[in-house]
């Protein structure tokens, strides 16, 4: 589903290159794990997956079903079915939650050539979605992220990505500012997702997201590559032992 | 290209001819000579069939007018107006009046079906019961069809016709233009007109004053509730033509009235000049709510033509607390000067003023408001938020005041602006005065861009560039939209959205 080929990227600005000839094969229904220190550029790639402008491609390609992703814009992307949930979701003063996922929603529909959808419809869906989220539909009436504690936009966040029904999602740190309960309920409400023809990123620092998702595959990112493939014990492996041990048998 | 530098580059290639009201009409007209002089008012006065009285305010207006200089106070540049080359009367000869909707030319009902108007409809459909109208439902797209909002059709200098006013007269209501009102109700003209805004006002109300053509006439007495929104509709058609509103609106004790205005214009390479004047008056315990939708033809991508907007609005809060509240989405017009303001004169009266103004292309914006306290325990809140995109100027200039005997007056301003791009500019110019030391005034103002970091995540939801900027807009001006009339706020959304485009890409 998704072929990352010795993809090097720097930032448009000051020329800096962040990915440097990274490889990644992910599969239908498969669901890597991404782990790699602080600044490793984990958080770069997920942009440059979405489409953001201030990373340019020098080298390499992103295949997204045999297709090269380049040239399209974010939205495009979007429609096409590649979703980032963001480690820092941003805040849309004055545009209700709700409002936000219908203007999606149907944006995405319209790109397919579907009918808008009728608006007792679309309610079922969010209530639904939010049900399973533990979600207060009450904050659904509030300006999008807007005054949202940490975990409430990490759930925003997976409720999206419920009703858009991607094909690839690709979650940053999506564990992070999560207490117990809420990481468990956020994971449940990926691995509802899992199924055949979806494929998962799941960019995480600790062994404890992964416990609950369950991963077919880790990837260990470091300085802009992957220097280490496997399977779930490698996170394991990372959790004891630190990731110096994998980045000195790489260097 | 990084995104603000692409962002950059696409407004650069900005294109404001989005604009979709611009097609003109043939129709024939009956104007008056070019040009301005004592004999130009008197045709004008003569085809409105006008009394004496009226006559004489408009010359001892002129005469004054000839004393003055045109105001250069504005952060607005723009060539002399040569005055003596523009049409101050024209009218369509097959409807030089006011009339019933079946003796309207078609052809000019057709101008408003265009403009998405169905004068004739509106009472058809206004029998129509609505069947299963959930509250779920998306509002109607054509509020003028929801049979909730009466309409006078104002076409270059004369009001073509008003619908109705047979149900609004039921309720008490007058609800005409202004010519007519002058002939059929002189007493409460001249009790009213220019009470508000003398005639030696300003360099633009003087003139108007002088060669106003028409506009609307609004009287709700006593205790009475208008029941339906009423609605102006300005269309500036013909050539070289200034259009000089009017309007006159009167709110007894107890009464409440809601209006909206809405106007377009054809596109041209020449500017044309709207300048009009309107007065509204609130006895005591009276609420008038005044919205505006201003959507007049704002020039082409190069800034060539456009309407040059230089409007005196001001509300007098004459009774004790009486409430006005202006509302305005303003998205059109080469040049915008316009302060519509509230003197607050009955005790614990109140003023709002909530404002959006879009600028785009090589439009400016100079606009604001003035809220005056003179009465005790007065409050007035102001809210605008302005935009700026391509090379447009926005400029908002505000004046608070108390006056010495105006104690526990209050005021709270707030005043945002956004800008896309780096080649447009927002501007806040505010004054605050206080010659009493019990008032409270309190000031904010921002600016920010819109950012790379927004739009991204916006559009990483699958809605495209230009949607998402709409959307974010949108967001930024939620407290004014809704202040708007429910039926008009949907409207105004969208105009906003149009309003924007090209200005990314
Ligand atoms: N737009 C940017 N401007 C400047 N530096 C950036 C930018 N994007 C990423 N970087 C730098 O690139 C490196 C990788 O960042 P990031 O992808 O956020 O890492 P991670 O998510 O793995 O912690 C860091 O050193 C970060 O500071
Ligand atoms: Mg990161």
């Amino acid at each position: 589903m998704l072929e990352i080929k010795n993809l090097h990227a720097r930032i448009v600005d000051d020329g800096t290159e962040i990915i440097r000839g990274l490889n990644l094969t992910v599969k239908a229904g498969e669901v890597a794990a991404i782990m790699g220190p602080n600044g490793s550029g984990k958080s770069t790639l997920s942009y440059i997956l979405a489409g953001r402008e201030d990373y340019e491609v020098t080298e390499g390609d992103i295949l997204y079903n045999g297709q090269s992703i380049l040239e399209m814009d974010p939205a495009e992307r979007a429609t096409s079915g590649i979703f980032l949930a963001f480690q820092y979701p941003m805040e849309i003063p004055g545009v209700a939650t709700m409002e936000f996922l219908k203007v999606a929603m149907n944006e995405q529909r319209k790109a397919r050539g579907e009918e808008p959808l009728k608006i007792p419809e679309f309610l079922k869906r969010v209530k639904e979605a939010a049900a399973s989220l533990s979600m207060d539909m009450a904050m659904l009436k509030r300006p999008l992220n807007v005054g949202f504690s940490g975990g409430e936009k990490k759930r925003a966040e997976i409720l999206q990505m419920k009703l858009l029904e991607p094909k690839l999602c690709v979650l940053d740190e999506t564990d992070s500012g999560l207490d117990i309960d809420a990481l468990k309920i956020v994971s449940d409400g990926v691995n509802a997702l899992r199924a055949p023809d979806r494929a998962f990123l799941v960019i995480t620092h600790y062994q404890r997201l992964l416990e609950h998702i369950v991963p077919d595959s880790v990837h260990v990112l470091y300085k802009g590559q992957v220097i280490k493939s496997g399977d779930k014990s490698l996170a394991l492996d990372l959790e004891a032992n630190g990731y110096a041990g994998v980045i000195g048998e790489a260097a | 290209m990084p995104a603000v530098q692409d962002t950059i580059d696409r407004v650069r290639k900005i294109d404001v001819d989005q604009y979709k009201y611009g097609f003109q009409t043939e129709i024939a007209v009956d104007k008056a000579p070019k040009g301005l002089s004592e004999d130009i008012i008197r045709f004008i006065s003569a085809k409105k069939d006008e009394p004496s009285w009226m006559l004489e305010w408009r010359l001892e207006a002129y005469r004054r007018w000839l004393t003055l200089e045109e105001p250069t106070w504005a952060r607005v540049h723009y060539p002399k107006i040569d005055f003596q080359d523009i049409y101050y009367y024209a009218a369509p000869k097959s409807t030089p009046g006011p009339s019933s909707l079946s003796d309207v030319d078609p052809e000019l009902l057709k101008v408003y079906e265009k403009l998405g108007i169905p004068l004739r409809e509106q009472e058809i459909l206004a029998g129509v019961q609505k069947t299963d109208a959930s509250e779920l439902e998306e509002p109607s797209d054509n509020v003028y069809k929801s049979g909730r909002v009466a309409v006078d059709a104002v076409f270059d200098s004369v009001s073509v016709v008003t619908t109705f006013k047979k149900e609004l007269a039921q309720a008490g209501v007058i609800f005409c233009s202004i010519s007519e009102a002058i002939r059929e109700h002189p007493e409460l003209v001249q009790k009213y007109l220019g009470s508000v805004v003398p005639t030696s006002d300003n360099f633009y109300a003087t003139l108007n004053s002088a060669v106003f053509t028409d506009g609307s006439f609004v009287f709700v007495p006593k205790g009475v509730r208008c029941p339906m929104e009423l609605s102006t509709y300005f269309r500036m058609n013909e050539k070289n033509t200034g259009q000089f509103e009017r309007t006159l609106i009167i709110a007894e004790e107890g009464a409440y009235v809601s209006y909206l205005e809405g106007c377009t214009a054809p596109q041209r390479d020449e500017n044309q000049l709207h300048a009009a004047v309107v007065e509204l008056v609130a006895l005591d315990d009276a609420e008038i709510k005044y919205s505006t939708v201003q959507n007049w033809y704002p020039g082409d991508a190069e800034g060539k033509g456009g309407i040059y907007n230089f409007v005196t609005k001001r509300g007098d809060c004459r009774g004790d607390r009486s409430k006005i509240s202006w509302t305005q989405v303003e998205t059109g017009s080469a040049i915008t000067w316009k302060y519509p303001s509230c003197i607050l004169r009955g005790d614990d009266s109140s003023g709002e003023f909530y404002s959006i103004a879009v600028s785009n292309g090589y439009q400016q914006v100079d606009s604001g408001t003035k809220m005056i306290h003179l009465g005790k325990n007065t409050s007035s809140r102001i809210i605008s938020k302005g935009i700026a995109a391509g090379f447009s100027q926005n400029t908002y200039r505000g004046q608070v005041s108390a006056h010495r005997k105006a104690t526990n007056a209050r005021n709270f301003t707030n005043c945002d602006s956004l800008l896309i791009g780096d080649q447009c500019g927002a501007h806040t110019v505010p004054y605050m005065e206080a010659k009493n030391s019990t008032a409270q005034f309190e000031h904010e103002a921002t600016t920010s861009k819109i950012s790379e970091d927004q739009k991204f995540y916006v559009m990483q939801r699958g809605i495209p560039e230009e949607e998402a900027i709409a959307l974010i807009v949108n967001g930024f001006v939620k407290d004014v939209i809704q202040q708007l009339p429910m039926e008009f706020a949907v409207e105004a959304q969208k105009l906003i959205g149009i309003s924007l485009e090209g200005s990314v890409g």
